[in-house]
């Protein structure tokens, strides 16, 4: 039976009483989420209230209709009886339906969070990770919203609540009926660190902090660097046993002047000493963000020196770039892959690489080149010509050139961790830190 | 089956059943189920309440508390009382989280049967009595739900919840600082209070209607603001401590990694805080555009609507505003707007610079928005309006068709305000008529070639000659500007287009369309005098030929700000069911007193600052690293030697 017919069959007693309540009572936060595919086929949906019609998705399709690219679809679409606020990650659009005023990114931030969950369950958030595990997806959105309104969204509690599946505890399960579900309802929301479960234990106590940065750059046709900026994350692995109470201090703590925290991490503490204070979540978590962008502290890992050019009323043009690093402190730039979308007239591109490999999408004009690791000694470069298409004049449109790349063992912020002190508990525990930079949007305007 | 939206209302006996079952999954996974299709099968549902009847009695509170909540997700009007007492009894309940689960299941009773309101309120003020964090949120989240109107229920409370927030959960305090904000507003006085009666009186002098009869009235409102600027000098504003206190502690949570707090602390700082105060929200402000663009579509819309009226606060970020050829053409909008409010005489060279760099994007819309932008600079800032409108120019001879059409569109608009400087300008725009297929362009083209044919009287004529000739083939918008343009010459200069004129008359009055027919119509009765036309023909060149304003230029996120910042209605900008407006400033604040809350321990002491903070009991977690800092220390070893033991975690 199709749910249309379905919603006539509840008669008139029902749909009166419907029209009182939407008076009455401004039905607040998230009423539904569908789960929309790239084809457009809603693959998941989830009520937390009275059941919404699908119908309600037509004015995203419509939305999607518009929109000239997937991420063009506005955010928030509003429908006669409803708003809907959607998300888009791993290609898949999580749509909220809302009946009544409720701060968007409230229920922005709280989709992003049923993603980061997802991922953190299933390893992937795909469409098939989510319809294979559909009773666990429909048991973690149960806990993550009451009514509507956020309940437990802190991942240590909800894999107290539901444990996350494996291959091995599927086997298990399969094999003694019992279920991934926690025997125990979770201890955390019960105590005043809510984002920590009482009684972990461990053989091996480990704390582990990876300060991860990426460095967006905007470089123009001179050279001359437009926008510098870091971003950075310390994310940390900590398996401690008992209620650890960390300290985390830097030697360059001036640097972080823009900072959100995980709520474990004590404000005050910080604003007064400068020292990360806190009790951790067990497991993963990510314990801080930042961000640096006064131009004189960030240095650019790597130069370019290219030159593109077309000549008019020649059906050819010239491609040659170089790659070079810079203000590395010896430590090797690696993974290295430049891309650039071509002007629409280029027809095909001759190239000749010195290092790696090169592709042109003749179709969507992209050109990537996998580089490698950059050699100081012998710098890699591409060169060669570009063919334009017969009869088309010298392109007026900017290819950008987009460059990607790790470097290991360094944060390009020059930040360092001073010490980690642990109180509290009793044991040594294993510590461990790790610097790297990436690249995150690094840009030269040609 | 549910999760594919397919009805399993059939089933529904056999799922109830296993209501009781033992294995805790099935016993979810029931649940699911009998909460989604209970309104369906009265009858059958209410077979499952005793088995919930009895996990409220429960001795451990987190079976107590689940019992609970799926008792109150259950829609059946008949269990209304059941749901009622069982509220009633988990709001005294020894268990916060229980206590914290009645407060969720306020709402869900309230929709199901809004009669019971009184009884819910008295239980929400009894929850809001409450002094853990666990509670905070979720009771207030209630309040806002049930009776937002009830603010003194609120008074009692209110530091209470000040000192707490930094410990609620991050949902719980995008509620919490949302209904403060609110309150603020109706208990305390606009710290801005001076800025606003001297905009209002420099409002004043500009005789804002203009007209003469408004004279004597805008005369004795001047005095009156007058007396009561006066006023204001001669008693010093000075701010409660209890709006202090609402900012000191709302400040911290601009770090918070949650877009929603953040937003939520700044939209009270820009609605509350002195002005001077509120540009330490601009850093997190900028801080939330490097996370998803969903978060960053929101956060420009507020961002938007700030920058028009304190501009001076994201001045500094300027070019975190730049645009990335990598954003989504809706984000490169946005930005634009925001590039474009802050926009002044000091930076707009640079964002000039910048703006030519996205003129040769591969993204169409964008550039198209571009030079909109680059229009409404012009507009704002005289200084550099010869400058864009040379821009401009250049761009007409751009190889891309869309880019010329828009720019003459902007300056058309531009020309409007000077026009008799530009008739070289105009002059190049006619030309182009040969070439540019586009119907705004051409359209707005003949239209300025109308407007002032004065200042090319020769080229005029014949641009209609042309037009007469492909009027035929013209899309409708353009067809209705060839009519204009001949109306207008005919009139300034009927000698040389009398024929042209009256030949494209005749083609319009057997045009397809009507409302061209009836424009032909319409301009033959005015300009073509007969003796059948009437008084109206006589004044045929004061109506064509009027003098018309310049359009203005204004962002669409002006006076957005009446809408509290961070909501849908202003995302909407548009009212949205159940906001609640952001009520003005009082004029003289009410009792402070009423904050006071009777503390027997404590006797009474001159300064309110320090009562406060001694009265509210010290929130457990931030607050009391302070004093009771970690004593012992398990290891204190140096980063610098575990680098080395720990080499493999290097690679």
């Amino acid at each position: 039976m199709s749910k249309h017919s379905h919603h006539y069959a509840l008669g008139e007693g029902l749909l009166e009483k419907g029209r009182n309540y939407h008076f009455a009572s401004p039905v607040k936060m998230i009423h539904s989420l569908f789960l929309i595919n790239a084809s457009g086929d809603i693959f998941l949906e989830k009520h937390w209230k009275s059941v919404v019609s699908r119908s309600v998705c037509d004015y995203f399709f419509e939305a999607q209709e518009r929109a000239t690219e997937p991420e063009n679809v506005p955010p928030v679409i509003p429908t006669p009886h409803h708003y809907l606020i959607s998300v888009l990650r791993h290609r898949i659009y999580f749509v909220a339906v809302i009946q009544s005023e409720v701060p968007p990114l409230f229920v922005i931030e709280f989709l992003h969070r049923v993603v980061d969950t997802f991922q953190d369950y299933f390893g992937v958030c795909t469409e098939a990770a989510i319809k294979d595990n559909v009773v666990v997806v429909y048991e973690l959105l149960e806990e993550m919203l009451d009514n509507g309104f956020p309940l437990a969204t802190e991942s240590n509690i909800l894999k107290e609540l539901i444990k996350p599946p494996t291959i091995l505890r599927t086997m298990v399960n399969t094999i003694t009926g019992s279920t991934n579900v926690g025997e125990q309802l979770p201890t955390g929301q019960l105590s005043v660190v809510p984002w920590r479960r009482t009684g972990v234990k461990y053989t091996n106590n480990e704390a582990y902090f990876d300060v991860v940065e990426e460095i967006d750059v905007i470089i123009d046709k001179s050279g001359s660097t437009i926008t510098a900026e870091i971003q950075g994350v310390i994310d940390a692995c900590v398996k401690l046993t008992g209620m650890p109470d960390l300290t985390l201090s830097f030697m360059n703590p001036r640097l972080l002047d823009d900072v959100s925290f995980h709520p474990c991490v004590r404000f005050k503490r910080w604003e007064a000493e400068r020292i990360l204070s806190f009790i951790p979540p067990d497991g993963n978590f990510r314990l801080l963000s930042y961000h640096v962008s006064s131009q004189n502290l960030v240095a650019i890992p790597v130069y370019v020196k290219h030159n593109i050019t077309f000549r008019e009323g020649s059906s050819q043009g010239r491609f040659d770039l170089t790659l070079g690093p810079k203000q590395t402190m010896g430590k090797a730039v690696e993974s290295v892959l430049v891309s650039s979308q071509l002007p629409r007239g280029v027809l095909n591109a001759n190239l000749n690489p010195s290092q790696g490999t090169y592709t042109f999408d003749p179709v969507t004009k992209l050109l990537s080149w996998d580089v490698g690791k950059i050699n100081p000694q012998k710098l890699p470069s591409l060169k060669g010509t570009m063919n334009l298409q017969a009869g088309a004049s010298k392109p007026d449109e900017n290819p950008t050139i987009n460059i990607q790349f790790k470097i290991q063992q360094m944060a390009i912020s020059g930040l360092k961790v001073n010490r980690l002190d642990m109180y509290g508990e009793k044991y040594k525990p294993f510590k461990g830190i790790k610097y790297m930079t990436k690249a995150g949007k690094f840009q030269l305007l040609y | 089956m549910i999760a594919r939206g397919k009805n399993a209302s059939d089933l529904f006996p056999a799922v109830v059943k296993n209501v009781a079952c033992k294995n805790i999954e099935v016993k979810k996974l029931v649940y699911v189920y009998l909460v989604r299709y209970a309104e369906e099968q009265q009858d059958l549902a209410l077979l499952s309440i005793s088995t919930f009847q009895r996990g409220l009695k429960d001795p451990n509170q987190l079976i107590r508390a689940s019992a609970l909540r799926v008792l109150s997700s259950i829609r059946v009007t008949i269990i209304v009382p059941i749901m009622m007492l069982a509220i009633k009894e988990a709001a005294s309940d020894m268990s916060p989280y229980v206590r914290k689960t009645a407060a969720h299941a306020i709402p869900k009773l309230y929709s199901l049967d809004p009669e019971q309101k009184d009884q819910l309120i008295e239980v929400i003020e009894k929850l809001l009595a409450d002094k853990t964090t666990l509670v905070a949120g979720s009771v207030v989240m209630a309040f806002e739900e049930v009776c937002p109107e009830r603010i003194d229920l609120i008074h009692k409370n209110y530091r209470k919840l000040c000192n707490l927030l930094i410990d609620v959960e991050e949902w719980g305090q995008v509620v919490i600082i949302n209904m403060l904000t609110r309150y603020a507003r109706t208990q305390f006085l606009n710290p801005n209070v001076n800025e606003a009666l001297l905009e209002e009186g420099g409002g004043g002098d500009k005789t804002f209607y203009g007209s003469d009869e408004d004279e004597d009235e805008d005369e004795e409102e001047k005095e009156n603001k007058a007396e009561a600027a006066a006023m204001a000098k001669r008693k010093p504003y000075v701010m409660d401590p209890d709006h202090r206190l609402l900012l000191r502690n709302t400040k911290p949570l601009l770090q918070s990694r949650n877009a929603a707090v953040v937003m939520a602390v700044a939209q009270l700082y820009f609605h509350l805080a002195p002005k001077a105060e509120v540009g330490v929200i601009a850093k997190a402000l900028v801080r939330l555009l490097r996370s998803h663009s969903e978060v960053q579509y929101v956060v420009l819309q507020n961002v938007a609507t700030m920058t028009i009226k304190r501009r001076g606060m994201f001045e500094p970020y300027l070019k975190s505003f730049y645009i990335r050829s990598t954003d989504p053409t809706q984000i490169k909008i946005l930005k634009l707007e925001v590039l474009t409010n802050l926009a002044n005489e000091t930076n707009i060279s640079t964002i000039l610079r910048e703006f030519q760099t996205y003129i040769k994007s591969m993204d169409k819309d964008f550039v198209a928005a571009t030079i909109q932008a680059i229009g409404r600079c012009a507009t704002n800032i005289g200084e550099v309006r010869d400058t864009c409108l040379n821009g401009l120019v250049q761009l007409l001879s751009n190889r891309d068709e869309l880019v010329v059409a828009e720019s003459v569109v902007v300056i058309k608009k531009l020309l409007q305000m000077q026009p008799e400087k530009h008739s070289d300008i105009i002059k190049h725009m006619a030309k182009l008529t040969d070439n540019i297929q586009v119907p705004m362009a051409r359209a707005s083209i003949l239209w300025l070639i109308g407007e002032y044919c004065e200042h090319v009287p020769k080229i005029a004529p014949d641009v209609l000659r042309k037009m007469a000739k492909s009027f035929t083939n013209e899309e409708d918008i353009v067809k209705l500007q060839i009519l204009n343009l001949a109306a207008k010459l005919y009139l300034t200069n009927s000698k040389q287009t009398k024929l042209l004129t009256q030949y494209v008359l005749n083609l319009a009055k057997y045009d397809q369309n009507y409302d061209i027919r009836d424009r032909a119509r319409f301009i033959r009765q005015l300009i073509v005098p007969t003796e059948k036309s009437g008084a109206l023909s006589k004044y045929a060149k004061k109506l064509f030929l009027a003098l018309k304003p310049a359009p203005v230029l204004e962002s669409p996120f002006k006076d957005r700000d009446h809408f509290q910042l961070g909501s849908l209605s202003h995302l909407l900008n548009a009212k949205t069911g159940g906001y609640q407006e952001l009520p003005e400033w009082p004029e003289t604040a009410p009792d402070p007193a009423v904050r006071n809350v009777e503390v027997p321990e404590w006797t009474k002491c001159s300064s309110r600052e320090k009562r406060k903070e001694k009265k509210v009991e010290k929130p457990f977690y931030s607050d009391s690293e302070g004093d009771s800092g970690p004593t012992e220390s398990a290891d204190s070893g140096n980063m610098e030697l575990w680098h080395h033991h720990n080499i493999f975690y290097h690679m």
